[in-house]
């Protein structure tokens, strides 16, 4: 199965740590200024979520969403959650732990797109 | 070259080792007693530290504006607008001084915060205290005995999250109206960059009374959350990304006050064929409009990010674009000369990087950058991007992101239609740019396009007096303009009975 959305080790031991902290977590792919463009990650339940969002999957026992607009623009690739050192995003959880997740992406193959598209499209949150 | 202008702002203005929080106009340590440390971008080394606040500290916070709210509430309009003035004028004294500890801070270009920055921000304090005392209620008279009259109220006490990208204009441009409207203020500066605005606060601790101005320090989810939910505030302004608009937008509806929100854009910058009709001085200027995508190293929510370039000119148009591009002048953020200077963190630098993979993977091709550039000396640890044009479609990842970097992306258009249709296929509406020598083409697009702000024949111009903020997705409210009094205040209508006689109901 295509996955749409993938983490990588680095940023899975990141996950588990916060976790250990702060309980389940979620994330939202942020479109926009300043610190956008990147997945913020928030106490499972702290957002809100709602037909305007997609679930592309589940990443570390986080359930991943974006809003269902921007995904429009953004399903023809594959996101993958790398984690960076930096200043962080304000109301992302990993900031006081002085890295940031950061989204890498990667255009789907043809094959893949047709997988895809065979599937049918991901869940709306509600 | 760091060294040397640290040494000097710590000389004339006090750069502390270490911040407090600044509370009832005085400053006040976390109560937790918790710091983190604020490195510079232009060298990646430590400035200073800067609390680590959380929920205590905002309650505090909240304490003393709660404390100064009544009494700043009734403070005449003319003694509100004679004090502002003074925070101008104090500010206008250091202006220098401050736009090198924005520098410092930010890594923006020391020109930048020098001719842009900081008389904008000295600005934007005369401007509220101007409009404010022309502000009018209204009388309407119902009838022979009846009297509405509408006063404007404040609404007490404020939060305000402001981010990193100019951080003293930014706190301005939300301070400014709340406090002319007679509000009291808690703000919640960016940790990226909360230098400038505590040395602000320094200088001005003398003139607005205690309580009516606090500063808490801190991440995000640590003291903008207990914040931004708190049951007393009466309003929240934020602005910064999506996700986050979003967040904030639901925080507030806990506690059914208002929210302005300004979350950014992906602004076309789109340019007819007609503005190479003559190689003169406005060809000339609708080149350096392009070239606008690297002022403050493209770090703005209205970034002219997009450029849309009409076919028939498009090949010649590049020609000098590129050209124009490759002569912006990289280097220390000291220097006077520097044109460009250091993205604001290790993340986005990362970020920018990214999508210059994607933007390569989709198939869009760098005609000039797109890369990091490896600076010498004391900047080598530094994070500087080379300016890129990316050429390819709207439809691809770099023209519908932000990338928050000196980064555009190029694309043809064939005609007015064909323009609009591609300008606002996005998400946001904040800025954008129209250059032509046709009035009528100009008028009519810009009306068409959906954004909040067109700038035409021009961009990044930001006076005081002419509102700012987004359509769509790019948030909710305007600023820079005496509209914003009206955001941080209440309609209070007395309606007033000069008759003596009952009705007849009860």
């Amino acid at each position: 199965m295509v996955e749409r959305v993938q983490i990588t080790d680095k940023a899975a031991q990141i996950v588990a740590r916060l976790t250990a902290q702060h309980g389940a977590l979620m994330f939202h792919q942020s479109g926009g200024c300043c610190d956008g463009s990147s997945p913020m990650c928030y106490p499972a339940g702290d957002f809100r979520v709602g037909p305007q969002d997609v679930l592309l999957g589940e990443i570390a026992g986080c359930k991943f969403y974006i809003g269902a607009a921007q995904f429009e623009y953004w399903e023809h690739t594959q996101l993958i959650i790398d984690v960076v050192a930096g200043r962080g995003s304000g109301f992302s959880v990993e900031a006081p732990e002085g890295v940031r997740f950061l989204t890498r992406s990667r255009v789907f193959s043809d094959d893949e797109v047709a997988a895809l598209a065979a599937a049918g499209p991901p869940a709306r949150a509600a | 070259m760091f060294q040397q202008a640290l040494e000097k702002v710590s000389k004339q203005v006090l750069i502390r080792d270490r911040y407090a929080n600044f509370i009832g106009g005085k400053w006040v340590a976390p109560v937790e007693g918790r710091y983190f440390d604020n490195p510079s971008p232009i060298t990646g080394k430590k400035l200073c530290e800067i609390p680590r606040s959380t929920a205590a500290d905002i309650e505090l916070a909240l304490d003393a504006a709660h404390k100064a709210k009544d009494a700043w509430g009734k403070t005449s309009v003319q003694e509100r607008s004679r004090l502002l003035n003074k925070v101008a004028d104090k500010l206008e004294a250091n202006l220098e001084l401050l736009a090198l500890v924005e520098t410092l801070d930010n890594g923006k270009p020391i020109r930048e915060s020098t001719y842009a920055d900081m008389p904008l921000v000295v600005d934007h304090w005369r401007y509220f205290a101007s409009v404010v005392r022309a502000q009018e209620g209204g009388i309407s008279e119902i009838d022979h005995d009846t009297v509405a009259y509408h006063f404007h109220e404040p609404l007490g006490v404020v939060g305000q999250i402001i981010p990193w990208n100019f951080p003293i204009l930014m706190a301005t441009w939300k301070l400014a109206p709340a406090l002319a409207a007679g509000n009291c203020v808690v703000l919640k500066p960016a940790e990226q960059t909360p230098l400038g605005i505590l040395v602000v606060a320094e200088l001005i601790a003398d003139i607005l009374p205690a309580g009516v101005l606090n500063i808490v320090n801190g991440f995000g989810v640590e003291a903008g959350k207990p914040l931004a939910q708190n049951k007393r505030i009466a309003k929240i302004a934020f602005t910064g990304e999506t996700t986050t608009g979003r967040l904030i937008m639901q925080y507030a509806s806990d506690n059914i006050i208002p929210v302005t929100l300004e979350l950014g854009g992906k602004s076309p910058n789109i340019f007819f064929a007609d503005v190479m009709d003559a190689d003169d001085d406005y060809f000339d200027k609708a080149l350096e409009g392009f070239t606008m995508f690297a002022l403050n190293q493209g770090e703005v929510c209205t970034c002219p990010s997009r450029a849309l370039v009409q076919e028939s000119i498009y090949d010649k148009f590049m020609e000098r674009a590129i050209a124009r591009t490759k002569k912006i002048k990289q280097g220390h953020p000291l220097d006077a000369t520097t044109m460009i200077g250091a993205q604001a963190s290790n993340d986005q630098l990362e970020k920018i990087l990214s999508y210059f993979d994607i933007g390569k993977q989709e198939g869009a091709k760098a005609l000039t950058g797109g890369k990091r550039a490896q600076l010498e000396g004391e900047l080598a640890e530094g994070y500087y991007i080379e300016p890129t044009i990316f050429e390819g479609n709207n439809k691809m990842r770099v023209f519908q992101e932000e990338i928050f970097g000196p980064v555009v992306s190029v694309a043809k258009f064939k005609d007015e239609n064909d323009a609009l249709a591609i300008a606002n296929d996005t998400l946001y509406g904040l800025g954008a740019g129209v250059w032509t020598r046709n009035g009528n083409r100009a008028y009519r697009f810009g009306r068409a396009i959906q954004a909040g702000r067109v700038w035409t024949n021009c961009y990044h111009a930001y006076p005081a007096h002419a509102a700012f903020g987004g359509y769509k997705a790019s948030g909710i409210g305007r600023e820079n303009h005496k509209m914003m009094l009206d955001h941080y205040q209440q309609t209070k209508n007395l309606m007033v009975s000069y008759s003596t006689k009952a009705l007849g109901f009860f």
